[in-house]
């Protein structure tokens, strides 16, 4: 009795394991389908506008918004110190190093990987998977493939226009409403982001946030149980565990990337 | 009338072109076959009867590869598909089309965009050839009007008619189709039954068709497969309906 806790953690690490094997044979199989034919452009752009486009207005008015509060409370902290100044570096240097690729990859997580988890789970359930099976048209290539292929080239998009909007709100916020310099703003933000430390690192967090979502999301459909629940359980567990693997990866590259 | 039992000799002969082998069968914990044994035979229509749960649609997705069982082999066309690689198995299914009892069509796919897909995977085929097979399929199961529906917006009649149509765009030598009358009223049940026989006589394919419909299947079936509580029973329409089986006479009697 007293070693069945021990036995229930034993069991779900062998487990987890596991799902992390099959995981990876199913990144497999999705890279096996990139460099085989058919390519299938049109399913890609379609799939380019289901998580880009449709996910625009999110990411700008999030963007907008983090950037108005990075803007009003990095403003009356650094009137403290008198280096209100240097409001355009801390807006820019926080968006750009953490929040632009964090926030991006969690709302991507929230709204198109659910999306695309529930989408997959319900092509499950309708058993529209074991149709093409059938049909001698393999699912990843023809159903996954599109899909992940645009998480991972819309994400590093989408961080840039979060990054952007951003910007403008801190100015807006700064410049606009309590009177800042403009020329010290822009000043600040060019003479502190530097390309190598700041937005080669963004740029890496991006991709391989984009990466990963696109990985979760359809993995998590593809393996839903095909029933209501299970679709249910599918989106759910999607965003949950996309959400904890973008932030553990974040800690991880930064902490690599020697900031 | 043959019947089986779970310890027989492996049935199969040269004039059946899918015979499954001691076929042990398990969804978990429960089993569903201990060891299936049956045939069924080249260019007829073989019709599997049974109560729910009896295991009608698994015997199907055994033949279409998307299950496969803890033992035995599935033989298709002298070729044991629990065998193949992922690969191969693909390549297998080109002899196959399967009718899922929900259609099974891509729903964010139009009736021609569905029913073209088999044919633009395959190569060699010009866009206006595509066109021209597609419609005049659609128009053979009797849903000519419906090329830019989609199937959220197709009856229960028309969605199956263009399952069927997805179904032997290619010309396959083996359907199978699970459940086609479920839910359909009477007359939708005629018209189906009669594509069916049509399709069984123009193109010779084999036909393997899951059904509780004890009417349609003593119509329209060349060759009868009754599960019951484990076993198997096989025979000709008449004699399945003259057996002397305690359980046999019990099905028919309910469902007649």
């Amino acid at each position: 009795m007293a070693t069945r806790p021990l036995s229930n953690l034993g069991f779900k690490s062998l487990k987890f394991v596991q799902e992390l094997g099959t995981m990876t044979a199913f990144a497999g199989d999705i890279a096996r389908t990139v460099v085989t034919p058919p390519i299938r452009v049109s399913a890609f752009v379609w799939e380019l506008y289901k998580v880009g486009v449709l996910s625009l207005i999110i990411i700008c008015v999030s963007g907008l918004t983090v950037g108005m509060v990075l803007g009003l409370q990095g403003h009356h902290t650094l009137v403290r110190f008198g280096a209100k100044e240097s409001l355009g570096a801390l807006v820019g240097v926080s968006l750009i190093r953490e929040l632009g690729p964090v926030i991006t990859a969690l709302l991507v997580a929230g709204r198109a990987g659910s999306a695309t988890a529930a989408e997959i789970g319900t092509m499950v359930a309708t058993e529209q998977l074991d149709g093409l099976r059938m049909l001698s048209i393999d699912p990843v290539s023809l159903v996954i493939k599109p899909k992940a292929e645009a998480m991972l080239v819309v994400t590093p998009l989408l961080t840039a226009m979060f990054i952007a909007c951003g910007l403008y709100g801190g100015y807006l916020v700064g410049v606009g409403f309590l009177g800042g310099d403009p020329g010290s703003y822009m000043a600040s933000l060019r003479s502190n982001v530097d390309f190598h430390i700041d937005i080669a690192c963004c740029l890496l967090k991006s991709v391989v946030f984009g990466f990963l979502l696109g990985l979760i999301a359809t993995y998590r459909g593809y393996t839903s149980a095909p029933t209501a629940e299970g679709v249910s359980a599918a989106t759910t567990s999607s965003v949950v565990i996309s959400s904890v693997t973008v932030l553990l990866t974040d800690y991880v590259i930064t902490a690599l990337w020697g900031i | 009338m043959e019947h089986e039992t779970l310890r027989d000799v492996p049935r199969g002969s040269a004039k059946d072109f899918v015979v499954l082998n001691r076929v042990r069968m398990n969804f978990g914990n429960r089993s569903v076959f201990n060891s299936l044994s049956c045939g069924f035979p080249y260019g007829r229509i073989s019709v599997i009867l049974g109560g729910s749960g009896s295991g009608k649609t698994t015997i199907l997705r055994l033949i279409g590869g998307l299950v496969h069982p803890v033992s035995g082999s599935v033989i298709v066309d002298n070729q044991n598909i629990t065998r193949l690689s992922w690969r191969n198995l693909n390549v297998s299914r080109r002899k196959l089309g399967m009718m899922f009892q929900g259609g099974a069509l891509l729903d964010s796919y139009t009736v021609f965009d569905n029913v073209a897909l088999p044919l633009r995977e395959q190569r060699g085929r010009t866009k206006q050839q595509i066109s021209d097979e597609v419609h005049a399929m659609l128009k053979a199961v009797g849903v000519a009007d419906a090329d830019n529906l989609l199937p959220g917006q197709l009856s229960g009649g028309m969605l199956r008619r263009v399952a069927l149509a997805r179904a032997i765009i290619r010309k396959p030598d083996v359907l199978l189709c699970d459940e086609p009358f479920s839910g359909l009223d009477p007359i939708s049940i005629r018209r189906m039954e009669s594509l069916l026989i049509e399709i069984n006589k123009q193109f010779g394919m084999t036909m393997i068709v899951v059904s509780h419909d004890i009417h349609s299947t003593l119509r329209m079936a060349d060759h009868v497969l009754l599960v019951l509580n484990g076993r198997v029973l096989q025979g000709t329409p008449e004699e399945m309906r003259n057996s002397e089986d305690a359980d046999a006479v019990e099905f028919f009697k309910d469902g007649l």
